[in-house]
């Protein structure tokens, strides 16, 4: 394969420092680039660059937004990273988001009189299990028959999106919600409180993501079965030589995912939504698997990534308004993250050389 | 020996040089993989590379192809300096080399795997691929499927493409690794009919024996260095070892095998069914390894020693139904994965060292804990990181791995460091059964003469060892009674004590059901 007399070739090393260049690298392009594009468009690069990450820093209102968003996108990418490691590839949190959702919403929708202080700790356990469930059709399903989990995951999604759509339109229908597709409003018990002042909607489900947070870590680099998992990714035919189950590989993957992903949807509907309705996540899910990636699928990569991806959403909101970009501004710079972050991995990999002197008898084997 | 390095006109030789290296260097960041290297070759001389793994030959090798460039040096090609930018360009010039792992297309057949780098349409080809074999005596139908043929006939063809680009030298890399001694014999009639007609020849092998039975120079090299230029007719195996690694080798002299009657491992009519085309299935495999004794296994690589070794793993059980077709001390295990047969008392070291016995990437300390958990490495289904470095530390120092400590990455090692690390791991977990595949495959001798040693110790103790190996002098070296497979199927057990080579040899081409007809007659 050359091109102009340049070829690329498969590096013999890899550098350390390369890999901790590359999230660098991808989120200097993916901004270069993005600045370029909306200039294009007419926008002024000095606004939008301020609008997307000076202003989401400005005001504590603007930070409990940036709070809110980071927290289920830090939260799914701790548990989808787990998997990763191991190769296990769930690609459909957003499915196990909504369903761990519409499971956790039961409580309140039933019981909405109800001021009981154990509503919010069942509905975080319905929701983070009704996840794992979820997940765990994948898991079945991968490991007795060896479906592909990214291909299941993924359609479990849009079942998920098309039960929450017929809940929403029948059973779980406010009743006095002039059709409404949506649910009653959650009483006070079945929600989070929040914090940080009047009108700031940051709430605790940020403090779950925390705990979780330095729970994978410490899962991560000290645990056995991380370990396991680590190296069925990393060298499955070690993996097997050692007898580290695949199975247990997969099942554990996809749950741990799962749950990750149920509670987060829990934090949507018990956080700034306060109800059951067929928006509930603006692809969280999907973003998740980028800042997993980005994050080197590290608990404290990831923290910080899910920061910036934040930073993303709530800067588009703001750019959208003040700089006027379009609306899908935050999904064009996750589209940007993805394919540089892809790139530059590559770079990492393998390397462009010149071609030797043409002999004639290029590409013989 | 002070020569023009390169031993002895040969008769009939002309004297000018066809290839000749002066001050060949090339390092690896502070690894010096080559250091000043003189090498000279004239046309028709079969001319030996020898070192341990690691002493630098792949990496002088791949200079000549043109694969990588030296650091520093020239290389002359008929007497002009050349520079070979790449493996086409050494082709162009009339250099053919075959490497140790064939890089053929098993799918398709022979001619058409030679017309991918020769030139001519297809009957021609054929026509051509003909004439070559006849002429050489190296037996190829140019319309075999590739998948059918034996490792043997694969090397033929690997031959035969080079012959066809008319090399004036031809690279041969360990040649004889695979082979049986009857093959090897044959081999070397077709290379000495190449030298006859003026092909030289780069040889490069770590078996002595083989050198000085059809080389007519020899240059050694250690550390990436020329430690001398020799006749290898005129050398001794231990002068030439000794050069080779710089000091005498170790030789292990074992006392008899005391084994008692218990039976540690015994494999019960193990069949498998595996539909790929491409598998070789075991039939009705019997085996019995005493408590104290080691048992080898002889034969040709590709005839059903993987499927072996992966069974007796537990990397491939069997169904429930069928477990009693292996057991390990009394017990039925055949439905067992590999982490249930190491509690049972088993061990095992792969042929694959680094992805299968080690995982590259990681240290050794978590290369350690990769089989060695059970020895207190976790907790409460926690990582004990101190026991695990501990455990990590003493391996290291008790079969002399040279690494750079625990930390090391598994991949930074040379092959027979990382070998003396699984094997010094594994003789930790104390097992009670080892099954071994390719012990010494690939590592330097004093390497190979330690794990030799180690497994030798541990049949002395009181182990069951099954030593599966494509080296025979190895098998008549260590193992107490041999059995040989052959298409799947295993021979009954010999004495080593009380058989020859050449008698493992016509086994391992498939003779031993006459064999075995015979031993039934005689017990009748």
């Amino acid at each position: 394969m050359s091109f102009l007399g340049y070829t690329v070739l498969p590096r013999t090393q890899t550098s350390a420092l390369a890999l901790l260049a590359v999230p660098l690298v991808t989120i200097v392009l993916s901004i270069v680039t993005m600045v370029i594009m909306f200039s294009l468009l007419g926008a002024d690069p000095g606004v939008v660059l301020y609008s997307f990450f000076i202003e989401p820093l400005a005001s504590s209102y603007n930070l409990g937004e940036l709070l809110i968003k980071a927290s289920p996108l830090i939260l799914i990418a701790q548990g989808l990273a787990i998997g990763f490691r191991a190769r296990v590839w769930n690609i459909g949190a957003e499915g196990q988001l909504i369903i761990g959702a519409i499971c956790a919403s039961l409580l309140p929708i039933f019981w909405p009189d109800s001021q009981s202080a154990w509503m919010l700790p069942g509905m975080i356990l319905i929701g983070a299990l009704a996840g794992m469930a979820w997940a765990g059709i994948a898991a079945y399903l991968k490991a007795s028959f060896n479906a592909s989990e990214i291909i299941v995951t993924l359609m479990l999604t849009e079942i998920a999106k098309q039960v929450l759509y017929y809940l929403l339109t029948g059973p779980l229908r406010d009743p006095s919600g002039y059709n409404f597709p949506q649910s009653v409003m959650f009483p006070d018990a079945g929600l989070y409180p929040t914090f940080g002042g009047d009108g700031v909607r940051a709430n605790l489900s940020v403090l779950i993501t925390l705990v979780v947070t330095v729970g994978c870590w410490i899962f991560v680099t000290r645990s056995f079965a991380a370990f396991r998992l680590m190296v069925g990714g990393v060298a499955s035919d070690a993996a097997r030589y050692a007898g580290f189950s695949q199975r247990r590989a997969i099942w554990m993957s996809l749950l741990i995912g799962g749950a990750a992903a149920g509670l987060a949807g829990v934090g949507e509907i018990a956080g700034p939504i306060g109800k059951l309705q067929p928006i509930l996540s603006p692809g969280y899910g999907y973003a998740a698997i980028i800042v997993a990636f980005l994050g080197g699928l590290h608990p404290v990569g990831i923290f910080f990534a899910g920061l910036f991806m934040a930073l993303v959403y709530v800067g588009g909101d703001i750019a959208l308004v003040s700089a006027g970009v379009p609306a899908s501004a935050p999904v064009v710079f996750q589209g940007l993250l993805l394919i540089f972050y892809l790139a530059s991995y590559f770079f990492v990999r393998h390397e462009v050389r010149r071609v030797p002197q043409a002999t004639g008898l290029r590409g013989a084997a | 020996m002070l020569m023009a390095s390169g031993g002895a006109p040969i008769a009939g030789v002309p004297t000018t040089s066809l290839l000749r290296l002066d001050g060949i260097s090339k390092s690896y960041g502070s690894l010096v993989a080559n250091d000043k290297i003189d090498i000279d070759i004239r046309p028709g001389q079969i001319h030996a590379v020898l070192g341990e793994n690691g002493a630098g030959k792949s990496t002088l090798m791949k200079m000549i192809f043109g694969v990588i460039q030296p650091d520093a040096g020239a290389i002359y090609w008929k007497g002009r300096q050349t520079e070979i930018a790449s493996p086409a360009r050494a082709r162009a010039l009339g250099i053919g080399m075959v490497f140790q792992h064939f890089s053929l297309f098993e799918t398709i057949t022979v001619a058409e795997n030679i017309s991918f780098t020769v030139p001519g349409d297809k009957r021609e080809l054929s026509r051509r691929i003909r004439e070559a074999s006849e002429a050489f005596g190296l037996a190829v139908e140019p319309d075999a499927l590739v998948y059918k043929l034996s490792v043997g006939e694969r090397q033929r063809v690997e031959l035969v493409r080079c012959l066809l680009q008319e090399p004036s030298l031809l690279i041969l890399d360990e040649p004889t690794s695979v082979l049986t001694p009857q093959a090897v014999e044959t081999l070397f009639v077709t290379l000495r009919m190449l030298s006859d007609k003026g092909i030289a020849i780069l040889y490069i092998s770590h078996k002595l024996e083989e050198i000085r039975a059809l080389c007519h120079s020899a240059t050694i090299l250690r550390h990436g260095q020329v430690t001398g230029h020799v006749d290898p007719r005129e050398e001794t195996s231990r002068s030439l070892a000794k050069m080779m690694i710089g000091r005498d080798i170790p030789r292990s002299a074992h006392a008899e095998a005391r084994p008692d009657a218990n039976v540690a491992l015994r494999v019960n009519g193990l069949s498998t069914w595996q539909r790929d085309a491409h598998a070789v299935n075991l039939k009705g495999v019997c085996l019995e390894v005493r408590r104290g004794e080691i048992l080898g296994i002889a034969g040709v690589s590709g005839n059903g020693q993987q499927a072996l070794s992966r069974y007796l793993s537990g990397e491939e059980t069997l169904p429930a139904t069928r477990k009693g077709e292996i057991e390990i001390l009394g017990a039925a295990v055949g439905h067992l994965g590999a982490a249930d047969r190491r509690r049972q008392g088993l061990s095992f070291i792969p042929e694959e060292r680094l992805g299968r016995g080690a995982a590259p990437g990681l240290s050794l300390n978590d290369n350690m804990l990769l089989t060695g958990h059970r020895l207190g490495m976790v907790a409460r289904g926690f990582i004990r990181k101190r026991v695990r470095d501990e455990h990590a530390e003493r391996c290291i120092r008790e079969m002399d791995v040279r690494c750079g400590g625990s930390k090391s990455n598994a991949s930074s090692l040379s092959g027979g460091n990382l070998q003396k690390f699984i094997v010094g791991r594994e003789m930790m977990l104390r097992p009670k059964v080892m099954v071994v595949a390719q012990p010494t495959w690939g590592i330097d001798v004093g390497a190979a003469a330690m794990v030799r040693q180690k497994l030798v110790d541990l049949r002395d103790e009181g182990v069951s060892i099954l030593v599966i190996s494509e080296e025979l002098e190895e098998l008549f070296e260590i193992s107490d009674r041999m059995a040989v497979m052959f298409e799947g199927r295993m021979s009954l057990p010999v004495h080593t004590r009380a058989t020859t080579p050449e008698r493992i040899g016509q086994m391992m081409v498939g003779l031993f059901d006459a064999q075995e007809e015979m031993t039934t007659e005689a017990a009748q």
